[in-house]
């Protein structure tokens, strides 16, 4: 962490590069061409005639061959000496990227673009690139961690002068709340984010030991026999601890129910129907439904268990509706 | 065949396009876009930013949300510009789910909502304006 005074510092030697181009007016390296089209479209499976096919390409509103307008920036990157990263710095953007990194904001995030085009490119036309640092956002709090929006302009020119387009990038500069984890071997990577899992302790994992087992169970007191859920250790009636379970038939009807559809967190089907359902033993329990159009979703409509199992072998209760 | 502008109403939806999205996707698109960025093509270089692997560079999210808009309105329609917000990464072994629908048309111009979602969530949200015939 910075003190106060360094961090004023800090901030007006960052703040200084704010209206700076990142470097003079660079010209595209090659022209705009064929070979680099083509590639651009194999890799984004792009059929479009008028970037391939020059007969279809004359017929067409353009008179010609066109460059895909998204592949304006890629005209003007740097290329392959990027993969040595910003560590040294070869133009204005990097030199305040470099200043923020060692500063502790070493995380980096691309998080939106805006661009406009004024008209296509064709083969033969070599455009170059004027990029200014346009902004730098007071500190921020984000959910990846607390750092500086930048955001950079990039105008394109012809060889007569002409602007052809516009794109500004935003990318946050952060201090990561989660340090960077070293490489692992590579043989446990998780692709794909699963269901947030419920605690267990001596009061419940058994109840999550029956749902893996197929049964919908619900808790009852030994002593006076009213049920219970989620289950736990002593009988709100009466004040006993003995108690037993009873298996449910699964069948119910909608209590209430919201539908979530924002935040969509990862690892979960959305929009997610969370339900609180009356089980016909007389026990409410909370629950999603599925295969349900979340329109078609009343209250009081009849529902039927399921043991559900998610990829990794997880299971748990969820409801469907009954004709 | 191109979409005309007199054929497009508000609230029409884009045929959907799912993308497996494979490393040779992901590097194929880095690379045609001239970006060498490690994240992008080096996967231990990935994982030491705390990404399980190799993920798509936004010029490749930009071309498949503009492929994705272009192949319904075809040859003759010409994006004037695109607005598009970054959510999750979008890396491979999963599916990047696009769709779209015409959320105004006026003066010549549809401008298309499109969303990109994959198993982690939402990996892009994007606006195009698109001059049509």
């Amino acid at each position: 962490m910075l003190t106060p005074e360094k961090k004023k510092e800090f901030e007006e030697q960052i703040r200084a590069y704010v209206g700076k181009p990142i470097s003079p007016p660079t010209p595209a390296r090659d022209e705009v061409n064929e070979p680099m089209i083509r590639q651009w479209c194999d890799a984004m499976g792009d059929e479009l005639p008028i970037y391939l096919d020059s007969d279809a390409a004359a017929k067409s509103v353009h008179g010609g061959l066109v460059a895909p307008p998204a592949m304006l920036q890629a005209w003007t990157m740097e290329g392959f000496s990027m993969h040595e990263g910003y560590d040294v710095p070869r133009n204005e953007e990097h030199r305040l990227h470099k200043l923020m990194t060692d500063a502790g904001y070493t995380g980096v995030l691309g998080t939106d673009i805006e661009q406009e085009f004024h008209r296509y490119l064709r083969p033969g036309e070599r455009v170059t690139v004027n990029t200014v640092i346009a902004d730098i956002s007071p500190e921020k709090a984000t959910g990846v961690g607390t750092g500086y929006f930048i955001t950079t302009r990039s105008t394109w020119t012809d060889e007569a002068g002409e602007e052809v387009g516009w794109l500004s990038f935003r990318v946050l500069k952060f201090i990561p709340k989660d340090p960077p984890k070293p490489a692992s071997d590579g043989g446990a990577v998780q692709s794909k984010p699963s269901r947030i899992k419920p605690p267990r302790g001596q009061d419940n994992a058994w109840w999550w030991d029956e749902v893996a087992n197929g049964k919908l169970p619900i808790q009852r007191c030994k002593s006076c026999g009213k049920l219970r859920h989620p289950p736990r250790p002593i009988c709100d009636a009466c004040g006993a601890t003995g108690w037993d379970f009873i298996e449910s038939t699964g069948r119910g009807t909608l209590h209430s129910f919201t539908i979530i559809r924002y935040p969509q967190f990862p690892g979960y089907e959305f929009p997610i129907i969370a339900a609180l359902v009356d089980l016909e033993e007389g026990q409410r329990i909370v629950s999603n439904v599925v295969d349900c159009d979340p329109a078609d979703v009343k209250i009081g409509m009849k529902l039927q268990s399921f043991i559900h199992e998610d990829e990794d072998g997880f299971k748990l209760p969820l409801f469907r509706p009954v004709a | 065949m191109s979409v005309r502008f007199d054929e497009v109403r508000a609230g029409q939806e884009l045929p959907p396009l799912d993308v497996p999205v494979t490393a040779a996707i992901v590097v194929g698109g880095a690379l045609a876009s001239r970006d060498y960025t490690p994240v992008h093509h080096d996967r231990s270089a990935a994982q030491a930013n705390g990404l399980p692997d190799v993920f798509m560079n936004i010029l490749t999210t930009n071309g498949y949300v503009s492929r994705f808009v272009t192949d319904w309105a075809g040859p003759d329609a010409i994006i004037r510009g695109i607005k598009l917000k970054l959510g999750g990464p979008m890396l491979p072994g999963d599916t990047l789910k696009l769709r779209g629908s015409v959320t105004a048309a006026e003066d010549g111009v549809a401008e298309v909502q499109v969303t990109g979602d994959n198993a982690w969530g939402n990996h892009v949200t994007a606006t195009l304006k698109v001059a049509l015939p």
